[in-house]
């Protein structure tokens, strides 16, 4: 974060800011803090509304918005950040406008794209923190694996119908001790299909009002330094009912993103991650056996792995690090990310699906199918 | 009798119900009674292997059951167990 002490005011905004100011607990310091922060908000929908108008308003000095989407009138039973005018456009303009209206004296930066594994790093590396207001499980876990491998804050909130969840992951406190995040608390998503989706469900309009409400006030106690972030807690608000809950959440051991044994150290495929792709549709690396006895040949770096059972490894081997398919996934911290890694199996089947199942999983990209397996090359180096 | 709160999405599959009163000693015995009371219930809490879903928390009291102990984790009358499913709203 930008020196705070540095930032400076005009009349105009010590004026606008005063209720800040003179809350004995909040104070200059405070304001100072906001102004210098810069804030990513992804989605400018349900959550996305209050989120930026409530940080708009509080004086955040920088926001980002990244939303690809257009404003739909029905939208509007929710997304109070638009007007019956800004149907048809484009939201991070018209959230822009909207807000520079309410605030002119901060900047807001759009993003007028969807996030991917492709963009999500270059984009929240420039802000301090991220409020999460999106819509599906692919992105929710897409930027809570660009917070952590940055090393950013991410203020989660997500709702369905009448319920609300809200968290503040990866958070360090003020004894640099780190806290959970999404994948400790969810390491998996559900499959599609078995949770079921707003266009589905529905939402209170409301809903997202009060829990992005909430969310912003996450956002400005973590800026600030002023109060308790819901850090290691998750809270949940039931609108139906008027109830509410907050449980305790911990890091876990084996949190494939930063638990003991880390094994995904960049973003993966995570529509894949989430099963909404066909595994069969992904292309993967191959090589044939004539390649990769060149590489041999030419004493080129590789490790080689071997994707059959026990017993066949037994029988005959060509020297391959044994991980059986089955269990593969759960070996991968064997696996070398400084050279080509071949896989293979016996006819190259087996392998194939090895190699799926760990891209996907941890977006490794240095995996080589050796075509036709063990079969193949037992042919060739018959030949030799 | 430990209380059993039912999240919203899977209300469907107890006729509507947030709130069950269950007699169990641990948290395995609840899901096999809500299974046995509410079989459409039972897919979207327990896999195949008979494992509670992974992407379902089950906290007693404040806590996660997997700070605790799991299935195994004891009850007692003023218990609250909590089913908290990962929720992401608008699109599937």
């Amino acid at each position: 974060m930008a020196s705070y002490q540095d930032i400076t005011f005009s009349k105009a905004e010590l004026a606008r800011y005063d209720r800040h100011i003179i809350i004995p607990d909040f104070g200059l310091a405070a304001q100072q803090k906001l102004k210098a922060a810069k804030v990513l908000v992804i989605g400018s929908g349900g959550l996305g509304s209050p989120l930026l108008l409530y940080l708009a308003a509080a004086g955040v000095g920088t926001i980002g918005i990244v939303e690809f989407d257009v404003v739909d009138d029905s939208n509007l039973q929710r997304q109070v950040l638009f007007g019956k005018n800004d149907v048809g456009r484009a939201k991070a303009k018209a959230a822009k406008s909207r807000l520079q209206a309410l605030n002119p004296h901060i900047k807001v930066q759009l993003h007028n794209t969807r996030l991917t594994s492709e963009n999500a790093l270059q984009i929240v590396k420039k802000y301090d923190v991220v409020a999460d207001g999106t819509d599906n499980f692919p992105t929710r876990y897409l930027v809570n694996d660009a917070c952590v491998l940055l090393g950013k804050t991410n203020v989660y909130a997500s709702i369905f119908q009448f319920d609300g969840q809200v968290s503040v992951f990866n958070y360090r406190d003020a004894d640099g001790v780190l806290g959970p995040n999404y994948r400790d608390l969810y390491p998996t998503p559900p499959p599609p299909g078995l949770v079921p989706s707003c266009a589905e469900g529905g939402v209170l309009g409301v809903l997202p009002g009060i829990v992005g409400s909430m969310q912003a006030n996450e956002v400005i106690k973590v800026i600030t330094g002023v109060g308790t972030p819901l850090n290691g807690r998750l809270f949940l608000f039931d609108a139906l009912n008027f109830e509410t809950r907050t449980f305790n959440i911990k890091r876990r051991a084996d949190n494939p993103l930063n638990g003991d044994n880390p094994s995904i150290t960049q973003l993966i495929d995570y529509e894949f991650f989430c099963g909404l792709k066909n595994p069969d549709e992904k292309p993967i690396k191959e090589i044939t056996v004539e390649t990769f006895l060149k590489w041999q040949a030419l004493g080129e770096p590789y490790q080689l792995i071997d994707v059959r059972e026990p017993n066949e490894y037994e029988t005959a081997n060509i020297g391959g690090l044994l991980l059986p398919l089955g269990t593969v996934t759960e070996h991968a911290d064997q696996l070398r990310r400084d050279v080509k890694v071949v896989v293979h199996c016996r006819s190259g089947v087996r392998s194939a699906k090895a190699i799926r199942a760990l891209e996907a999983q941890y977006g490794l990209d240095n995996l080589y199918n050796l075509k036709g397996g063990i079969l193949a090359y037992q042919e060739q180096a018959q030949e030799v | 009798m430990a209380t059993v709160i039912i999240p919203t999405p899977l209300r469907k599959f107890t006729n509507n119900t947030a709130k069950l009163n269950i007699e169990a000693g641990n948290v395995e015995e609840v899901l096999l009674d809500l299974s046995t009371n509410f079989p459409d219930l039972k897919k979207h809490l327990i896999d195949e292997k008979g494992e509670i879903r992974s992407f379902l928390n089950i906290f007693v009291g404040d806590d996660d059951i997997r700070d605790l102990a799991l299935g195994k984790t004891p009850l007692s009358q003023e218990t609250v167990v909590s089913i908290v499913p990962a929720i992401a709203g608008g699109l599937a």
